[in-house]
C-alpha cells in the first residue's frame, strides 16, 4: 500500500523522546511535536500542555500537504522546511525522514538560526531511529512475530466503544 | 495509515467523509461532536469558507475508550466537496484508513452524487488504494426531504458492491453513528486481520 503503518515501540519511542527533549533545551525552544504525515501526533516534550496537540497536529500535516502540494505544481518534490513567524512566537516546520513532520515552537529566547542548526543534528538522529523503526515493524510483519492486540477483537468490543 | 504505538499504548485511525457538495459531510462531523461526551471528543477544527462551505477539510478527534487495553482513537476528516477543490481532496485522503461516502438523496443530485464517487476512486487509486478492497460504507443521506430518490435506486448507482448502507438525516442525526460505527467496525476487522 501507499504508505506502509506506523508502528511505534519502547525502545525507538525512548530514544526519539531523548532526542526531542535534548533539542528542546539546545534550541531554547518552548515546545517540540513529532506529527506523522497522516496528521497523527507521536510524541511532544516541553510546554505540551499549553496547546491542543492534536489539533495542532492535524493542521501542520495539513499544511505539509498543501504546501507539498504547492511544491509539485511548481515542479519541486516538497518543501522540507516551513517557518512561520509571529508577534511572539515562531513555528519551524521540517519534514524527517521523508514521513515525519517535526515542529519547533519559538519566541525571542531563540532565533531562527539556532533553531535551524539544531534542528539539523537532530532530524539526522532522528532519521536514523525511524529507519531502524521501520525495518523493525516490517521484519516482525515478515516473521509474523506481532504482539497485535487485536487478533481476539469481538464485535461486542467496538459496539462497547460507542455506547 | 493507522498508527499503533506500543510504547503509549495508542491506535490512530482516519475515517474520511467523501461526497458531492452540500451532501452533509459537516454535519454528519457536526452531530457527531455535539452529541459525543466532552471528555471523548477533540476540539473540532472547519477550514471553511464564509458561506460554510468546506474550504480544506473539517477535522473531529474522537478518543473512543479501550479495546484491549489500547486506547482507541479515530480521526474524522471531511473533504471539500465543490468539484474544484479536488487538489485539497487527493490530499486529504492521503493515509486513510476508511472512507464514508455521503450520498445526497435528492433526485437531482444524482449526477454528482455519481460523479463523486467515481472521483473517489480515482483519487484512491493515485494514493495507492482500491475502493473495493478498503473498509467502505455508503450513507443515504437526507431522507427527510421530499424529492429524494428510492434507495433500491440510490444503491444501483452508488452501491453495486454490496457495502454496507446506511439511510441518514444528518441534521437530525439519524443514522449518522451507526453510519460511523460501521466503518470504524471494518477498520478495526480489517486491522485485525493484520492488513
Ligand atoms: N434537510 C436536510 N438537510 C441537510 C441534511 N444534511 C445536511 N443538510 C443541510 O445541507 C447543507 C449542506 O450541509 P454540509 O454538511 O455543509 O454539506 P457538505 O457536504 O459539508 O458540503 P461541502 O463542504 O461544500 O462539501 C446544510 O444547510 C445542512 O443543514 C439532511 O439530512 N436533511
Ligand atoms: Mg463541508
Amino acid at each position: 500500500m501507499a504508505n506502509p503503518q506506523l508502528i511505534m515501540y519502547d525502545e525507538e519511542f525512548k530514544q526519539i523522546n531523548a532526542v526531542i527533549e535534548k533539542l528542546l533545551r539546545e534550541a531554547n525552544a518552548k515546545v517540540i511535536f513529532l506529527v506523522d504525515k497522516n496528521g497523527q501526533l507521536i510524541t511532544g516534550c516541553g510546554e505540551t500542555e499549553r496547546f491542543d496537540t492534536t489539533s495542532l497536529a492535524s493542521l501542520t500535516a495539513g499544511n505539509i500537504a498543501a504546501t507539498g502540494g504547492l511544491a509539485k505544481l511548481i515542479g519541486e518534490k516538497e518543501f522540507s522546511i516551513l517557518f512561520h513567524e509571529g508577534e511572539k512566537d515562531n513555528l519551524h516546520i521540517s519534514i524527517v525522514a521523508g514521513r515525519v513532520i517535526l515542529v519547533v515552537l519559538f519566541d525571542t529566547r531563540s532565533s531562527l538560526g539556532l533553531v535551524r542548526l539544531r534542528v539539523k543534528k537532530s532530524s539526522e538522529e532522528l532519521s536514523a531511529i525511524f529507519g531502524r523503526l521501520m525495518q523493525k515493524s516490517e521484519e516482525k510483519e515478515k516473521s509474523g512475530d506481532s504482539e497485535f492486540p487485536f487478533a481476539e477483537i469481538t464485535d461486542d468490543d467496538i459496539d462497547n466503544l460507542f455506547s | 495509515m493507522s498508527f499503533i504505538n506500543y510504547a503509549s499504548r495508542e491506535i490512530n485511525c482516519k475515517i474520511v467523509y467523501y461526497g458531492p457538495g452540500l451532501c452533509g459531510k459537516t454535519t454528519n462531523l457536526q452531530f457527531v461532536y455535539q452529541k459525543t461526551a466532552p471528555d471523548a471528543k477533540g476540539k473540532m477544527i472547519s477550514l471553511a469558507t464564509e458561506t460554510e462551505r468546506t474550504l480544506f477539510f473539517d477535522f473531529l478527534p474522537l478518543a473512543l475508550g479501550e479495546i484491549r487495553g489500547f486506547k482507541t482513537r479515530f480521526h474524522l476528516y471531511t473533504v471539500p466537496g465543490q468539484v474544484f477543490y479536488d487538489a485539497s481532496r487527493k490530499l486529504i485522503l492521503k493515509g486513510v484508513d476508511g472512507v464514508v461516502f455521503v450520498a445526497d438523496s435528492q433526485e437531482e443530485r444524482m449526477d454528482a452524487n455519481v460523479e463523486s464517487v467515481e472521483n473517489l476512486r480515482i483519487n484512491l487509486i493515485e494514493q495507492g488504494y482500491d475502493l473495493d478492497k478498503i473498509p467502505y460504507v455508503v450513507q443515504y443521506n437526507k431522507r427527510d426531504l421530499p424529492n429524494i430518490l428510492s434507495v433500491e435506486e440510490l444503491r444501483r448507482e452508488l452501491n453495486p458492491t454490496n457495502v454496507p448502507e446506511f439511510e441518514a438525516c444528518a441534521t437530525t442525526g439519524e443514522g449518522v453513528f451507526e453510519t460511523l460505527k460501521a466503518v470504524a467496525k471494518l477498520i478495526l476487522f480489517d486491522l485485525k486481520k493484520g492488513k
